[in-house]
């Protein structure tokens, strides 16, 4: 009996969905003082040093971005593509270097019951996306802050404020 | 005269037409005939040269690939945030491989869900069974070699370190088991199965071996026990 996996059978996003449940629930990251806002940064930093890789490797031979919009719009598509199999369902800004980025079912979420109980835990699990976000940003030249939010379970919103070095 | 002018999605268009008012009539019939297929033709071509720029501005490698390297990545910043919380190098292999028994008592749920598996019944039946999974959830395809005389340990050999793509360990960091995670993936894995196993690393290629190779040795077969509290 030969296993024949599919050309996108999901199997091999397991681990890396398994992992990163490791990273968030297991109490290896947890400093001894059991600090939940170090276990975030620790897990944005993560996040951080991944996506300022990653990009490295998807976008080896395109050429440069005409502007910031472009860029943030490459995020919202092919990065989240490449990453979460769909794109982002809405982005805003206010021109002025703010974007909110609007996911209806986030992957890492979803998987999580939709109720308010687990509300708590939200920042947890999107700790990591944020970091990958701001990595990817950075090694396009663009140094921001990224902040997520969750009100109602699958969906959340991602800020990207960018902040212009002087 | 007929004049076949083109042939549109299986249907020709003939235009029967006299000599003296050819090129009138064929002006009106090629714009009549093929007014909306034109414009299909050039939105089409706009399409296809819109999506050509799309894809020079962004090409995106295959997805499965972006996948394994994601895990990679994430992996690799994993491990240097281990060893920069640890002091100990032997407290990172501990906690990797304890990383890996979570991930596999829950992947083994996955892998049995997609492949039907049934129960193993020897140890060549359950490596075969773990190359599988390899190949299912990693892509990797894994060597089985080395059997013990009793058929109860075998090497599972890889050509390079599975996720260690863009690795490179620093001297610093010689007795780190940078995929302790496999052993720990492995065990936690068979345990769920009511195997007891042990696994370790004995050659890596990080480590300047030829190859990397996976040890897993059947320790014993786990009863079903009571549950406590129970008569």
């Amino acid at each position: 009996m030969a296993v024949q996996p599919q050309p996108f059978s999901g199997a091999e996003e397991l681990p890396l969905e398994l992992l990163h449940g490791e990273l968030v629930c297991s109490e290896v990251l947890l400093s001894k003082d059991k600090d939940i806002n170090e276990l975030l940064s620790k897990l944005e930093f993560i996040g951080f040093s991944t996506g300022y890789r990653l990009i490295e490797r998807l976008l080896k031979e395109s050429p440069r971005f005409k502007d910031e919009l472009e860029t943030i719009k490459f995020i919202c598509k092919d990065f989240w593509t490449a990453i979460y199999k769909k794109q982002i369902d809405n982005l805003r800004t206010n021109h002025q270097g703010t974007y909110v980025l609007q996911d209806n079912s986030f992957k890492f979420l979803s998987r999580i019951s939709a109720t308010k109980q687990n509300l708590e835990h939200g920042p947890k699990f999107l700790a990591y996306t944020c970091g990958m976000v701001r990595g990817a940003l950075a090694n396009l030249g663009i140094a921001s802050v990224v902040i997520a939010e969750v009100t109602t379970m699958p969906t959340c919103r991602f800020h990207i404020t960018i902040t212009r070095s002087v | 005269m007929v004049k076949q002018v083109r042939q549109i999605s299986g249907v020709s268009c003939t235009v029967q037409l006299s000599k003296r008012i050819l090129s009138d009539r064929i002006v009106a019939g090629t714009v009549r005939i093929h007014g909306p297929n034109f414009f299909w033709l050039k939105r089409r071509s706009q399409l296809d040269n819109a999506r050509k720029m799309s894809r020079q501005t962004a090409r995106i490698a295959d997805p499965k690939k972006v996948n394994s390297e994601l895990f990679t990545l994430t992996y690799g910043a994993l491990v240097s945030q281990l060893v920069r919380d640890y002091e100990s190098v032997d407290d990172v292999n501990k906690h990797l491989e304890r990383i890996g028994y979570n991930i596999g008592i829950r992947l083994i749920e996955d892998f049995l869900a997609r492949t039907n598996f049934p129960r193993c019944h020897d140890m060549r039946d359950a490596a075969d069974k773990i190359q599988q999974a390899f190949k299912l959830y990693l892509g990797l395809s894994p060597g089985i070699s080395n059997w013990s005389n009793g058929n109860e340990e075998f090497s599972l050999t890889f050509e390079s370190t599975p996720f260690a793509e863009f690795v490179e360990l620093p001297d610093s960091c010689s007795n780190l088991k940078y995929g302790n995670i496999l052993p720990g993936v492995v065990r936690g894995a068979c345990e769920m199965v009511q195997m007891e196993v042990q696994s370790w690393i004995i050659q890596d290629t990080l480590k300047g071996d030829n190859i990397t190779e996976l040890r897993i040795r059947f320790i014993k077969k786990l009863e079903d026990a009571i549950p406590a509290g129970e008569d």
